[in-house]
């Protein structure tokens, strides 16, 4: 892991009304490394990616992404980055090929890689025969697996998970967690929000959220270590325990 | 511009498997064409009339014949008694009460003189006024054929000096369909474009797929050309289809310009579709956007003239009705298509239409925020 930083935030805060979601958050991500932000259902997660991804607006503190300012350059870090929301994002009355080639080509690339990358695309999941089929009728994990290739299909700098795997079976999971690594390994950098204890085992760094606020982050050795637990499980509860929010 | 492409290409593949959309560009304007202006057809016909005869003379029955066999009125009840004819327009079975007072006949010839009575149920404001309007003119009529039977030919002149003579021009015939197609024509296109476009976005906003659209670099104008040229194709499909069954089925002659009449039809389709997509920007849920759209859809219809006459508005309401684009576009399409207007008589409105085009465009554009 080199120490480029492509991911910066320090004091990021987002209220909405009364209400602190993100709590002056600072951290920071190098290039290739895969960082788990965890925390429990309702302690800011989502709206922080939000707001890295240019979707929502800071309401203070400072952050940037692949070099741009969260505030001025929304629009250049979305061309940067690839995103996959916790809603399925595909178009379920498109086929497969047909929501490559839409999100291949809005984000610029040329029609003749949009091609070649398919074909190695679909080779890859082992999706050939399903390829003119309806999004609509996969089985929710190939749509996963899909959505995540299609994220990363512009070959972003980051990209962006937000909880990819709920609901998906463990071998599924695993699979999934294959393609992260693979993500890695070209030099993606990997930005996922998890509640899954074991696959934060799986990140080379980790944050966790406690209402709003970053409560620990480390690599998951060290948290173990620092909590005296056997798996991520335990340090999330000693952690989280005190939590005011919960749903 | 290839962005462009990529999303038109994706929206038209969405639409092919989309069964609803075939249903709504092929179904909705035949039926509501077909259906809509039989039954919104404001000529009073069938108006229940009760007769009260106190006299039973050869000149009431006269009279009676003349009425029902003007096409406008059923005999609904023949009785002597002024009570009956009340129970029965409580009961709803008469609109209108004649009443032929005792001695119609006998005072008619004796005094030259005779008064009837009209009552009319005035729930239905217009079946009463015009159902009297008819009842005194066939009256009138009933007057003058006595007056031709009784006087020398040297008075009659003299007694009446004014005579009219009425003729409808550009609908000759007074024929409601003509008055009625065009602006049921004009409803459907308003119809499809508010509620089709802002449906569509909506129903991205609910699957999510908005949010992953927001997060790319797509910009906000390639994102609502990319939903407004489809649906500006629709709205001329579907408006082509429906000026084919004005023209065929109804035989309404297209006395205008076709071209003309395109050109306000595309300006007034802009327009409409912004509007659409300022709505979808506003709305969470498909059922909030056709909440929203049906009020508006609701005001343009009752603020237009598209089924009264904006000149008796009050002043305000006058107002409101300027500031309704589908006023202006009706104006045009009447003109165009009833009367054979040239561009140079309606250019004014064609300017009220691209500034509603113009506006609700910029405002949908500014709007769609891609940031929270």
């Amino acid at each position: 892991m080199n120490n480029n930083i492509v991911i910066h935030a320090h004091d990021l805060t987002k209220k909405f009304g009364n209400f602190t979601a993100v709590d002056h958050i600072s951290f920071e991500v190098g290039t290739g490394e895969i960082f788990g932000f965890l925390g429990a259902n309702g302690a800011g997660k989502t709206t922080a990616m939000r707001m890295l991804c240019g979707l929502s607006h800071p309401t203070s503190g400072e952050a940037s992404v692949a070099g741009y300012n969260v505030y001025k350059q929304q629009e250049q870090i979305k061309k940067n980055i690839g995103y996959m929301s916790q809603k399925f994002s595909l178009y379920e009355d498109l086929t497969i090929v047909e929501n490559i080639q839409f999100y291949g080509g809005i984000y610029g690339v040329k029609p003749k890689e949009i091609k070649e990358r398919t074909q190695i695309l679909l080779k890859k999941l082992n999706i050939e025969n399903q390829a003119k089929s309806l999004v609509g009728s996969l089985p929710l994990g190939w749509k996963q697996k899909l959505a995540f290739s299609v994220a990363i299909f512009h070959e972003p700098k980051i990209v962006f998970l937000d909880e990819p795997t709920s609901g998906v079976d463990p071998i599924t999971r695993r699979q999934f967690w294959e393609l992260i690594y693979e993500a890695g390994n070209q030099g993606i950098t990997v930005f996922v929000t998890t509640h899954y204890m074991d696959e934060a085992e799986y990140c080379n760094r980790i944050s966790l959220m406690v209402d709003g606020k970053i409560a620990a982050m480390d690599t998951p050795a060290n948290l173990k270590q620092q909590h005296s637990a056997d798996n991520m499980g335990d340090v999330f509860y000693a952690l989280a325990r005190g939590a005011k929010r919960s749903e | 511009m290839r962005k462009l492409y990529y999303i038109l290409q994706k929206e038209f593949r969405q639409l092919k498997r989309d069964k609803m959309i075939v249903v709504i560009m092929l179904a909705v304007p035949i039926l509501q064409l077909l259906i809509l202006p039989w039954a919104a057809d404001m000529d009073v016909r069938h108006v229940k009339i009760a007769v009260v005869d106190n006299d039973q003379s050869s000149y009431a029955r006269q009279l009676i014949s003349k009425i029902t066999s003007s096409g406008n009125f059923e005999l609904a009840s023949h009785t002597f008694s002024y009570q009956q004819a009340t129970q029965d327009i409580e009961e709803d079975n008469a609109d209108i009460i004649l009443t032929i007072p005792p001695h119609f006949e006998r005072n008619l010839i004796r005094e030259n003189k005779q008064q009837v009575s009209i009552t009319a149920n005035a729930i239905n404001g217009i079946k009463a006024g015009l159902g009297t309007a008819y009842l005194n003119s066939i009256i009138r009529d009933f007057n003058m054929q006595i007056r031709v039977e009784w006087l020398p030919e040297a008075v009659l002149d003299k007694n009446l000096p004014i005579q009219t003579t009425s003729s409808a021009l550009f609908n000759p015939h007074a024929n409601y369909r003509f008055y009625m197609v065009p602006a049921i024509l004009v409803l459907l296109l308003t119809v499809v474009g508010a509620f089709l476009t802002s449906l569509n976005i909506v129903k991205e906003k609910e699957i999510g797929t908005i949010e992953q659209i927001n997060v790319t670099p797509i910009k906000k104008w390639e994102f609502i050309l990319g939903k407004l040229i489809p649906f500006w194709i629709i709205s001329l499909f579907v408006f082509s289809l429906g000026l084919l069954i004005t023209r065929f089925v109804y035989g309404i002659p297209i006395v205008g310009n076709i071209g003309t009449l395109y050109l306000f039809t595309n300006l007034y389709i802009i327009g409409i579709l912004g509007f659409g997509l300022l709505i979808s920007n506003f709305s969470q849920t498909q059922q909030q956007s056709m909440f929203i759209s049906f009020f508006f859809v609701m005001i343009f219809i009752l603020m237009s003239g598209l089924f009264t006459s904006t000149a008796s508005m009050p002043a305000w309401a006058k107002v409101i009705s300027n500031g309704v684009p589908i006023t202006h576009y009706m104006k045009a399409v009447r003109a165009l298509v009833l009367k054979g207007s040239s561009f140079m008589d309606l250019w004014q409105l064609a300017v009220y239409l691209v500034i509603f085009a113009l506006v609700l465009n910029m405002l949908a554009i500014l709007s769609y925020k891609k940031t929270s």
